[in-house]
């Protein structure tokens, strides 16, 4: 369950967030997994529902977009989506890839309540 | 060691970021990238290392695959051409630990933490206490998983993943985001695929190749000893390696690192809408 270490530290960036721009609450927080990423979806809401407890996340969903995973063929140039297990170009078949998305988990909004 | 290398930076105050205002006043991006508590522990345990000049690889696989008869077998064939030391991070018992100071080489067992992987605060901690003199490569034995230990760097410089025989070739097409990130795959346990027909060495290879991998591939056994001079050989040059690249760093860095990890490079504040309670 790694999903509970990458979730404590998502929680403390979000923290500090809300700190920096003296929030009362946050409402929302929207992250980027990629299904390359290592990261289980479900797992990672179960750990935000246990970790957020206490935090200024404690009333805050936890909104999840899934990144598809997208390479670049360097040989033919064509641009795919591809299956996380078959990174190769699947029209040329070359190995020499660059992966465009699909590894990360980003934290890309965080959306506050601050008293007006 | 960490009182002139920056141990003092934490995520806590790696945190003074810049927030840009957008034109409108609306939507607030904060531009500087974020970094996660293990990745900054990763990189300032990988400059500890490099400035130690030692070579640090992580091993792993699922359990039993043969990580510590690997190590043993790479101190008995290998003590005359480097001279290592080894993290053991079995975090259950103290046995791989043990085997590995049998043979006179220091092994520091991590024995905190979380039972399904290492993380970079726990190898730093580890660190300190190993004696690098005359150390050329440091070898990390994760915990037995094909899973998490993919999703936490180390500080480490190269990924050895072991798939032994007797546990079917399917394995990288199973576990991408781990055989993804492989410098070198070791198919081990050689001397048991008699008895194994149905692990097919072409389908390992391809199943790596399908992961756009195209890193070596080893076949050895520790119990026999076949093809321990071939990992042997790619070992000291890996070492070497790391010697020239510590001289002009940066050092070089886990395959994985470019575009792997909890790294926001880039972070959306919504506009601020206060609770209406009406
Ligand atoms: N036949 C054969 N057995 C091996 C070989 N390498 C390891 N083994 C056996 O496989 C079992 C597991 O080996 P270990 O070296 O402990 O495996 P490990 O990956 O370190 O295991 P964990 O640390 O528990 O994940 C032991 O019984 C070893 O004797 C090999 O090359 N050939
Ligand atoms: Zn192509
Ligand atoms: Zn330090
Ligand atoms: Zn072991
Ligand atoms: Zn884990």
């Amino acid at each position: 369950m790694h999903e509970l270490s990458l979730c404590d530290d998502l929680i403390r960036q979000v923290q500090l967030l809300a700190d920096q721009h003296h929030a009362q609450n946050i409402a929302r927080v929207t992250v980027s997994l990629g299904t390359l990423s290592g990261v289980e979806p479900v797992l990672l809401v179960q750990a935000f529902e246990i970790l957020k407890a206490g935090t200024a996340a404690s009333n805050a969903r936890l909104i999840i977009n899934t990144v598809p995973v997208r390479i670049r063929c360097d040989h033919c140039g064509r641009e795919a989506d591809v299956d996380p297990n078959r990174l190769i170009c699947p029209a040329c078949k070359s190995l020499d890839t660059q992966l465009l998305s699909g590894s990360e988990f980003i934290l890309s909004q965080v959306e506050l309540f601050v008293a007006s | 060691m960490c009182t002139t290398c920056g141990c003092q930076i934490t995520s806590g105050n790696e945190s003074q970021i810049p927030v840009e205002k957008s034109a409108d006043g609306g939507a607030t991006s904060v531009l500087t990238r974020l970094m996660a508590g293990n990745d900054l522990q990763a990189d300032h345990n990988r400059m500890h290392f490099d400035q130690l000049g030692v070579l640090v690889i992580n091993l792993m696989s699922s359990p039993g695959s043969g990580k510590t008869a690997l190590l043993e077998a790479t101190i008995v064939q290998g003590r005359e051409r480097f001279r290592m030391a080894v993290i053991e991070g079995d975090l259950e018992t103290e046995n791989d630990a043990l085997r590995i100071r049998a043979h006179g080489v220091q092994a520091h067992q991590i024995t905190t933490g979380s039972a399904c992987h290492l993380d970079a605060h726990l190898v730093h901690e580890a660190l300190h206490k190993i004696d690098f003199s005359g150390i050329d490569v440091l070898f990390i034995e994760n915990v037995g998983n094909l899973v998490c230990p993919a999703s936490f760097d180390l500080g480490h410089h190269l990924n050895v993943i072991l798939l032994s025989v007797a546990e079917g070739d399917d394995k990288p097409a199973k576990y991408p985001v781990m055989f993804r990130a492989a410098d070198v795959m070791l198919i081990t346990k050689t001397d048991l695929s008699p008895y194994l027909d149905e692990f097919s060495n072409e389908r390992a290879a391809q199943n790596l190749r399908n992961l756009a991998n195209q890193v070596p591939i080893f076949h050895l056994s520790a119990r026999n000893g076949e093809g321990i001079d071939v990992w042997l050989d790619w070992m000291e040059e890996q070492i070497q390696l790391q010697k020239q690249h510590v001289k002009n760093r940066p050092s070089f860095r886990p395959v994985r690192q470019p575009d792997a990890g909890l790294h926001a490079t880039r972070i959306l504040l919504s506009p601020v809408h206060p609770v209406s309670k009406s």
